[in-house]
């Protein structure tokens, strides 16, 4: 059992979770994750490590509430127990090789790109930010993100708040103005297709994290493989960050609508608020 | 004196493909006592031959045939601690069967039903036997939890030591809980053989993955000697056209969401494919199982492709028994093509058939493509069981540890790998094999590592 220590709404849908999970936070670096169930018949389900403790032994993790495991989780309050958390699981992100990144997060993929933030910060190479959602209420981590970022763009469907537009309009207007050496974009998948397909034209090497459905987290069952190349890579073991430029997204958006019809089925027999 | 082998009464085969209680009935006291009086009692004993963990089948069947199964438990246990599983899942027509001398006669004994018979029988009424411990002291880390494990573990720790289990998933059992299906090995069965081992004083960690929560030189600092049965987990897939199709599994992920994750419960949020056209690609234990469960989830139709014949098959000669009576097809002598798919979904497998040549390096015919032979078969689920190889994370946290090219650990013949104070055993040294095996290489890694503990480390 895995105790809740802290829990905080951040946005519409999004809430943020600190674990007691010391013995994940003896290895776990950014951009590796955990994967969780939350009670004995539960659904194993995948999240980015968002921060850490050592010291305290905790672990921090978004959580959007999308289905059926993800709902019955938000629902559990500050003090309760998880029944299993796992990790780190992955391997890390290494973006230190290069000098001048830009990050770009939509959503809920702020989440991922924050560690790496701040981890780029504290060896002295700041990022440029790009964070990225349909309105203010789901922009997420504006504190943070300011004291980590070189810059910190911000930018919302319907103009709310930062600037009215995409992540790839600034992303595309950064990229005009400065010379980048990587684009590291975390978000849904047509975003990051979005964001590969703009940096190939300036011929910037581009990161992206793939969060696809997966049962074991350790390379066991095989169902987060993605094509990357022409070949068939794990999600789990061999990510999950991978160059977009070599991603096949047809497939992999494919894929990650495989079971849309059985969780909505499965979601109605949950009786959750909201 | 010539008397017909008891067969167990099994379940009407239509009624069994729709349900995931086992098919195969436990003996009754009289036939078990019937069959028991059958062996010989050869001197020699060719049966124990041919049993990996040298089972005493005549002395346990002796007890059997002498109205005492809790005899006959405690004597399958001196050799093999997990007497229920292996009754039911060993390929015992293989190994002490083949070579009971009733064999060439009217059928050899039927040493795997006694065996459960017994097995199960203790677990039922059996009192709780906690076998004097040994007096060694040291600490060992066993690295997964199935057969090769458990077996490595309930030895050292009879020997004294201080055993921890690490576990990656939720659950202790490795490929009994994940992979054998409910209906062949049930899985209250597999936590009460657990529950015995913790009753030694094995301490279990789950949610622990080796070679990312802890590293395997982490674990050397807290551990005197560490013992890898992390199994083959890791799946092969076909290599060929529409496999990132939806609907496309491997026989793992299939049977991990429909066993561990319990989606044989239809109240369970695990979704999986049930229903509609079923192909599974492969003809061992694990294609069988594969097809099995998705008759139990409401296949209409189930398919089994493989490119040899039915002499090749390399599954337990009665599971594909059972799974020709459950009404799955086999279309032997035909190899995959590709699995060709509409709206992103599979539609059907193209195939081609096959006919055998010359062997090939294992020995078998090869599988020769007739010209023009294409054909398709229809389905919405295609499933991948042509085998899997070991996971190489431990690996990657050591970089010291030797494995081949497939990415199993190299070990010696007391099961040591290039680690002083690590060995391995099981599907990790020998790629996919029985559970039987696995359990045969956890108890000669137990009696190494008995045998290290009393060393002095700080000398070697």
């Amino acid at each position: 059992m895995y105790k809740i220590i802290k829990k905080r709404i951040l946005a519409e849908n999004i809430v943020e979770f600190v674990i007691d999970a010391p013995a994940v936070t003896l290895n776990a670096k950014p951009g590796q994750f955990i994967i969780l169930r939350v009670d004995g018949d539960g659904e194993r389900v995948p999240f980015t490590i968002c921060d850490m403790d050592k010291e305290k032994g905790t672990v921090t993790i978004l959580v959007q509430t999308v289905g059926y495991s993800t709902k019955l989780l938000a629902q559990k309050s500050e003090g309760e127990t998880i029944r299993d958390f796992v990790g780190p699981l992955g391997r890390p992100t290494d973006l230190t090789e290069f000098k001048k990144t830009v990050m770009v997060g939509g959503g809920i993929g702020a989440a991922v790109i924050y560690p790496q933030a701040k981890f780029l910060k504290s060896i002295g190479k700041p990022a440029d930010v790009i964070v990225g959602a349909r309105n203010k209420s789901l922009i997420m981590y504006e504190t943070e993100f300011k004291a980590a970022a070189r810059n910190l763009y911000i930018a919302t469907d319907d103009g709310s708040y930062g600037r009215k537009g995409f992540v790839t309009d600034v992303l595309k207007e950064v990229l005009d103005n400065a010379r980048y050496d990587a684009v590291f974009a975390v978000g849904p998948m047509p975003m990051m297709r979005a964001v590969c397909e703009l940096t190939k034209q300036y011929g910037v090497h581009t990161v992206v994290s793939m969060n696809a459905t997966m049962v074991d987290g350790t390379g066991m069952c095989g169902g987060c493989r993605v094509s990357v190349g022409g070949k068939a890579l794990y999600a789990c073991v061999h990510g999950p960050e991978f160059d977009g430029h070599l991603i096949d997204w047809d497939t992999a958006i494919n894929r990650s609508g495989n079971y849309r019809e059985q969780e909505a089925a499965h979601l109605c027999k949950l009786k959750v608020n909201g | 004196m010539k008397i017909e082998r008891h067969h167990q009464k099994e379940q009407d085969p239509k009624v069994r493909a729709k349900n995931f209680t086992e098919p195969v009935y436990n003996f009754d006291p009289e036939t078990a006592i019937a069959e028991a009086k059958r062996c010989l009692k050869c001197k020699n004993a060719p049966c124990v031959n041919g049993c990996p963990v040298a089972v005493k089948i005549p002395e346990f069947i002796g007890k059997l045939a002498g109205g005492d199964p809790l005899g006959a438990a405690a004597v399958i246990r001196e050799t093999n601690n997990l007497p229920a599983v292996c009754g039911r899942v060993c390929p015992q027509e293989e190994q002490c069967e083949k070579l009971c001398i009733r064999a060439r006669m009217e059928g050899p004994v039927s040493i795997g039903a006694l065996e459960r018979y017994a097995a199960d029988y203790a677990l039922e009424h059996g009192p709780e036997q906690t076998p004097p411990k040994g007096s060694l002291k040291g600490r060992v880390a066993v690295v997964g939890s199935g057969p090769s494990s458990l077996t490595c573990a309930a030895d050292c720790a009879a020997a004294g030591l201080s055993v921890t289990v690490y576990e990656a998933f939720h659950l202790a059992g490795g490929v009994l809980v994940y992979g054998i299906p409910e209906f062949r090995l049930p899985k209250s069965l597999v936590q009460k053989e657990i529950g015995k081992l913790l009753s030694l004083g094995v301490q279990l960690e789950l949610n622990t993955v080796i070679g990312k929560t802890i590293t395997l030189p982490q674990l050397l600092e807290k551990f005197d000697a560490v013992f890898i049965g992390s199994g083959a987990g890791l799946p092969q897939f076909l290599n060929i056209p529409g496999e990132s199709l939806n609907g496309v599994y491997s026989a793992n992920e299939y049977l991990t969401r429909v066993n561990l994750m319990r989606a044989y419960d239809p109240d369970s949020p695990t979704p999986v494919a049930r229903g509609g056209r079923v192909t599974v690609f492969g003809a061992g234990n694990v294609a069988m199982d594969a097809a099995r469960t998705a008759l139990r989830l409401g296949a209409d139709r189930v398919s089994i492709v493989y490119r040899r014949g039915r002499e090749e098959m390399p599954a337990r000669k009665e599971e594909i028994r059972h799974a020709e009576e459950e009404g799955i097809v086999f279309e032997l002598l035909t190899a995959p093509l590709e699995i060709v798919g509409e709206n992103g979904r599979v539609r059907a497998v193209k195939c081609v058939r096959c006919e055998l040549g010359a062997p090939d390096a294992s020995g078998r015919r090869r599988p020769v493509v007739i010209p023009d032979s294409d054909f398709e078969i229809p389905c919405e689920t295609a499933i991948v069981a042509v085998g899997t190889s070991p996971n190489p994370l431990i690996k990657d946290s050591a970089p010291d540890l030797k494995v081949t090219e497939k990415g199993t650990i190299i070990v010696d013949e007391k099961g040591a790998t290039s680690i002083p104070g690590v060995y391995a055993g099981g599907d990790a040294v020998t790629g996919a094999a029985t559970v039987i095996l696995a359990m045969g290489a956890g108890r000669t890694a137990a009696a190494s590592i008995i045998e290290y503990s009393k060393t002095d480390k700080k000398q070697t």
